[in-house]
Formats: structure tokens, C-alpha cells, sequence
């Protein structure tokens, strides 16, 4: 699947600063018995969003348009957990674009820029005047890698690759094919 | 299979991690600062939940899967564990358990890749049939789209968990895009006392270094309490290295590992495993390598270890208070527990006990809890699951009379699979019930919307259920001569 280009992004801001969230929050377990990717937004927080009975609860999440607040901002250690891509696919369903968080949990930020998930993982101060102030209009800016608000200025670092593959819509799997002719000498030469 | 290192490692002046040299013998394009590089994978494991959406990514490019012989499929985590004769038709918890496997059985068809069905005598959990079967050897880079795939560094292989995205790669291209991670060596000094496990080990280490301690880092795992470490406790170890936010644990291997593995089904055999042998026993990091990261725990001083709260770093030993919470995190965590500060946590009522999941579904385990649950009974009202993690293992354990042992005594005797430890089959806790589990991760709601785990090993989860409370093993060990 290829991911839209990404260049900048300008939203309002949805906050959840409870730290170490884990992908069974974004998506629950029970969730996971699909066959494909499409239409997890409603499974996106559901625990935190609806109640035993299936009503909705007072939480923030369900008060907003995550399409108008399509920037989370986030605690620390974001995404830690189960390995689950349908992390991401929930989140970019329920409509956020953008992750920004003090730090993500490793394989939760490699499955985002898989996806065009943009996670941008901001210094400890500017994270908490982000966290601060829901609602708030933030910009990235992916070529400079900065997140701007009122009053914030904060850089971010990208790997290079994963800023050229989510800038340009890049797909990984085209540039590993690309590299087929080294896979078969590797093949060749460690006989296996 | 390839031996490692399939030609002669180039000794370079800088002494090298094990790590190291198991990432630069399976390096297919270096990295640069532009892009990172290419990494080849030995073995690729696949289950039902993260697969199909792989296989239709690459079935939508026309591509196929490019190495069949590496590939290898288990049905785990949606299949049912109640009791169930051989040939018969499973009965899933809904349909999209059963379109889930489903899929997978075609996929595997339809791409020539090997799998572990219903009534494959070797089906089981992913991590627990892939040492099993002698598919996980030293010195092999392995990925599953899993995260507990760090499992199999207990056998000095390099092994981490991929998202499906990563897995539609490997399928196409035996190909994974990485960034070198960074290196974190733990090393353990001292022994475990009696009665304390692989498990409690684990779960203090996690509690020292945090859910993000080992964030970006391959751990090893050294040290002489280490190397006392049984396979199957290694095995432990190195489960639950993501619990630390590590990419993956290894452990080198050493005359244990290749005794244990000796003879597995996909193991080279007579002198090609001798052969193999020589090679795995360069795979230990040299003298003097440095690592990014160290830090040091004694296992002496260790007890058996229950977690008090929703993250698997909040633990603290079974004798303890529950902490007076330092941070917003950690007074919602107690307050969804329904535990107070400073409250002794021994002795408070349980619902139900799971013991399973690739942490610890192994016949070592189910023995540990076997011996606990002997001559004793659940407590009436608590509810026991013990869920061997493959068929091979709840063969041999029945053949030793264990499931006897553990039905006597009031528990359920189940069907291999992920079972309570994910709760994607149904199996799962009432809202509210209080669950002793020997899994590994202690989310809210992991277990079932509203459930409470409490983390611990496989003998304090069998004396929980004795107790029908959180207990300490250790008094019921004495009691039975095993202390
Ligand atoms: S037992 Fe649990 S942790 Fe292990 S593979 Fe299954 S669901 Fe994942």
C-alpha cells in the first residue's frame, strides 16, 4: 500500500499524557481476529472510550474530530507492547496523522513510518507545554523537522530514510527489490 | 540448514559483541547515513493475526514467496484450547477466529509454506515449537511478526519481533530493512535461590531498568547466574526482554544449548552438527567488547516476584507492600488494580490462575506447577487453566501424568495455544476477577475487558490457586520436600 506524501502538517492537538501507553489500549486483543486493515478506527481506544455497556464514557477522545485533531500528542513511551501494525492502522483510521511524544517504543515507530504515521519525538520540556494545552494548532514541518506551536519550537530527529519515505510517499518493499541482485549473491555466498 | 559463520569470520583488531557478529555475518547492503540496511533472515515464523494482511500486500504486487524452505506457519492465538479429539472440528469462540485461521491455512497452501495445523503433532505456540523443533539455532537472525520473538535468543540466535508490513517484506524479499540497534549487556551474578524462578529474575530486571530501559537496545544476558540457567529458563529470560522495551535478548551459547538441541527434527545431524557445533562455539562476545549500555543484578538476593500493577515493570517481591505511587501513572495503575498503597498484597483474593503462554508453557513449568498442585486442590471458586504451549509438550507432560495431577486437583488441562495470555480465543477473565498469570504482559485489559493480572511464575501461580490468594511458593515447596 502506498502512503499519501506527507510535507507538513497543521492541526489541532488531541492529548493523552499518561506515559507507557501500550498498543492493547490503542487496539485491544479481541480486535485483532481481522483478515484486513481497513475500518479499525472504532476499535481505536475503544476500552478508554466506551464503557462495559458500549456507551461512550466522558473521555477527551470521543469529544473531538481526531480529523480536525489530527496530531496525538502523547506520554513517554508510546506504543511499548505488542508488536501490532493494527496500532497504527487504528490510529491513522480514527483520523491522527501525527505522533508527537517524548519517546515510542521502537517497533510501534518502525510499523508508523511503514504506514504514514508520522511519529516526531520532541524534547522532555516542549512535550510537556504540548501536553499542556489540548486543542492547541501545531505545524510539522517534515523537511526541517520541527514542530511549532505558540510558543513552542521544537526539533525532531528523523531518520533520513524514513523522512524521504514518508515525504515522498516512498515504498519500502520497491527499494528492497530494487537491491534483488545482492540478496542473490548473499544467497549464493553464505549457501544458504 | 546454514551453519554460522558459513565461511570463516574475518578476525578484526575490535573485540565484538555476540551480537555484533551475528548482525555482520547477515548483512546484505551495509547501512548509510541515507538509508538503512539490508539484513537477511534465516527463519521466518508466521501465525494467524499478523499474517494475512502481509500475504495480500504481496499477492496484490504479484510477488510470491521468495524462500518457502525458511518460512514456517503455527496457528496460536485464535485457536481454541478446550479439550477437543483429534480430527475433530475446532470450535472457535466466533467466525472471525475461524476466518482467521482459515486464511492462513490458504495462504500457506497457496505459497508452499510449511504449517503446524490442527492435528500437526508439532502445532503449539510460535515460540515454543520453533527451539521445539531444532528451527531456531545459534547464530541465525529469526523474525516473526511478534514481539516475544526475542524468545529464541536464548539460543544465541538473533531474534526480534517485525510489524506485518515487515513480514510482507520477508515473505517477498527474505529481506528486512534495520538500523543497527544499539547493545546492553545485563550481567546476573550470584544464583537463584530455591524457589525462586527464571520468571521472578526477569520481572526484577524489568523493575530495575523500567518498560523503556532497554528501549533501541539488543540485550545479552551474561553472568554465572545466567549460565546455571536451565534452556527453557533462558528461554524465560529472553521472552520477556521486550517487557523491557528491548529489541531482542540473546544469551550465548554454551555445552547446555547444544546438548538440549541435539537430535530436534530440523537440527543437522551426526557430524554436520558437530561440524555446526564448532562454528556456533565462536558465537560469545570477545574480551574486552564494549557495549553501549551495562547494567549488573544479583540474583542471590531475589524472591519470587508478582507484579502490583498494569505495566510488566511494576513488580516487586510476593512478601512485599504494594508501593506508595510516585507518579500519576502508578496511583491510576494501583487504583485499576484495586490495591492500596502500602498493603501487603499476599493473601489477597484471587478469581482465577493461568499458567501458560510462551513464557511459561513448558514442561519445566508445568512440572514446577505440577509438583506445587500435587495432593493439593484449587481453592472452591477459583478458577485454574493450565495451557501447555505445544502438542508435543502436553504429550510428554501427560505421559508423566501431570494433566492427572493438575485435573485431580480441580484445573482445567486445555488444548495448546496463546490461550488467556492474549485472550483473542475467549478465553478470558470475568470483569473484575483477580488473575495470577504466568504470561507476560499485565495490561489493562489484556486478559478481558476489566481484568486484573497480577504476573508471576508458574509456582507462585499454582500456590495462588491453592490459596485462592496471592501466595508465596515457598511455604508449599518446604511443605513438599522440594525446597
Ligand atoms: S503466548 Fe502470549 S505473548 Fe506468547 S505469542 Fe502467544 S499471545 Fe504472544
Amino acid at each position: 500500500m502506498q502512503p499519501e506524501p506527507l510535507i507538513t502538517i497543521r492541526s489541532r492537538t488531541a492529548c493523552l499524557p499518561e506515559p507507557n501507553i501500550d498498543t492493547d489500549q490503542i487496539i485491544p486483543a479481541r480486535y485483532l481476529t481481522v483478515t484486513d486493515r481497513g475500518g479499525l478506527g472504532e476499535t481505536c481506544f475503544r476500552d478508554w472510550r466506551f464503557d462495559k455497556a458500549g456507551e461512550p464514557t466522558g473521555h477527551a477522545l470521543n469529544s473531538l474530530d481526531a480529523r480536525s485533531h489530527a496530531i496525538l500528542v502523547a506520554g513517554d513511551n508510546f506504543g511499548c507492547g505488542s508488536s501490532r501494525e493494527h496500532a497504527p492502522w487504528a490510529l491513522l483510521d480514527f483520523g491522527f496523522r501525527a505522533i508527537v511524544t517524548s519517546t515510542a517504543a521502537d517497533i510501534f515507530k518502525s510499523n508508523a513510518a511503514k504506514n504514514g504515521l508520522l511519529v516526531a519525538e520532541i524534547d522532555a520540556q516542549s512535550h510537556q507545554a504540548l501536553l499542556s494545552s489540548p486543542g492547541e494548532v501545531v505545524e510539522i514541518d517534515l523537511e526541517a523537522s520541527v514542530v511549532k506551536s505558540n510558543g513552542v519550537e521544537a526539533g525532531f530527529q528523523l531518520d533520513p530514510f524514513v523522512r524521504t519515505c514518508l515525504m515522498q510517499g516512498v515504498d519500502p518493499l520497491g527499494y528492497i527489490l530494487q537491491q534483488s541482485e545482492a540478496i542473490q549473491s548473499f544467497e549464493a555466498r553464505a549457501s544458504t | 540448514m546454514a551453519a554460522y559463520p558459513s565461511k570463516p569470520t574475518v578476525r578484526t583488531a575490535a573485540p565484538q559483541t555476540l551480537f555484533d557478529k551475528i548482525w555482520d555475518s547477515r548483512l546484505v547492503t551495509p547501512e548509510t547515513t541515507d538509508a538503512p540496511g539490508l539484513l537477511y533472515v534465516d527463519l521466518h515464523l508466521i501465525h494467524e493475526v499478523t499474517s494475512p494482511q502481509a500475504f495480500a500486500a504481496i499477492e496484490a504486487r504479484g510477488l510470491s514467496v521468495r524462500r518457502p524452505d525458511k518460512t514456517f506457519a503455527t496457528m496460536d492465538h485464535s485457536t481454541p484450547t478446550t479439550p477437543r479429539a483429534r480430527g475433530a472440528a475446532p470450535t472457535y469462540a466466533s467466525n472471525a477466529q475461524r476466518q482467521q485461521v482459515e486464511r492462513l491455512e490458504e495462504n500457506c497452501r497457496r505459497h508452499g509454506v510449511r504449517l503446524a495445523g490442527w492435528d500437526s503433532p508439532d502445532r503449539g505456540i510460535v515460540h515454543v515449537i520453533g527451539p521445539e523443533l531444532g528451527l531456531t539455532q545459534p547464530g541465525m537472525t529469526i523474525v516473526c511478526g511478534d514481539s516475544h520473538t526475542s524468545t529464541h535468543g536464548a539460543f544465541g540466535a538473533l531474534a526480534f519481533g517485525i510489524g506485518t508490513t515487515e513480514v510482507s517484506h520477508v515473505l517477498a524479499t527474505q529481506c528486512l530493512l534495520q538500523r543497527k540497534p544499539k547493545t546492553m549487556r545485563i550481567h546476573v551474578d550470584g544464583r537463584l535461590p530455591t524457589g525462586v524462578a527464571a520468571k521472578d529474575l526477569i520481572l526484577a530486571i524489568i523493575a530495575e531498568i523500567g518498560a523503556g530501559g532497554a528501549a533501541g537496545h539488543v540485550i545479552e544476558y551474561a553472568g554465572p547466574a545466567i549460565e546455571a540457567l536451565s534452556m527453557e529458563e533462558r528461554m524465560t529470560v529472553c521472552n520477556m526482554s521486550i517487557e523491557a522495551g528491548a529489541r531482542a535478548g540473546l544469551i550465548a551459547p554454551d555445552v547446555k544449548t547444544f546438548a538440549w538441541m541435539v537430535g530436534r527434527d530440523h537440527m543437522p545431524k551426526g557430524a554436520a552438527f558437530e561440524a555446526a557445533k564448532q562454528s556456533w562455539s565462536r558465537l560469545k562476545s570477545d574480551p574486552g567488547a564494549v557495549f553501549d549500555k551495562e547494567a549488573r543484578i544479583n540474583a542471590s538476593s531475589l524472591s519470587p516476584m508478582i507484579t502490583w500493577g498494569a505495566s510488566p515493570d511494576m513488580g516487586m517481591p510476593v512478601d512485599a507492600r504494594a508501593p506508595r505511587p510516585q507518579s500519576p501513572d502508578a496511583a491510576k495503575a494501583l487504583q485499576y488494580m484495586g490495591f492500596q498503597p502500602d498493603e501487603t498484597l499476599m493473601g489477597e483474593p484471587v478469581q482465577t490462575v493461568f499458567i501458560g503462554s510462551c513464557t511459561n508453557s513448558r514442561l519445566s513449568d508445568l512440572r514446577q506447577a505440577a509438583q506445587i498442585m500435587a495432593g493439593r486442590h484449587v481453592k472452591p471458586g477459583v478458577r485454574m487453566l493450565v495451557v501447555p504451549g505445544s502438542e508435543r509438550i502436553k504429550k510428554a507432560a501427560e505421559a508423566e501424568g501431570l494433566d492427572a495431577v493438575f485435573k485431580t486437583a480441580g484445573a482445567e488441562w486445555r488444548e495448546p495455544g496463546c490461550s488467556m495470555c492474549i485472550g483473542m480465543n475467549g478465553d478470558i477473565g470475568r470483569r473484575g476477577d483477580l488473575v495470577v498469570s504466568t504470561s507476560n504482559r499485565n495490561f489493562a485489559g489484556r486478559q478481558g475487558p476489566g481484568v486484573r493480572t497480577v504476573l508471576a511464575s508458574p509456582a507462585t501461580a499454582a500456590a495462588s490457586a491453592v490459596a485462592g490468594a496471592i501466595a508465596d511458593p515457598r511455604k508449599l515447596m518446604e511443605m513438599c520436600g522440594a525446597a
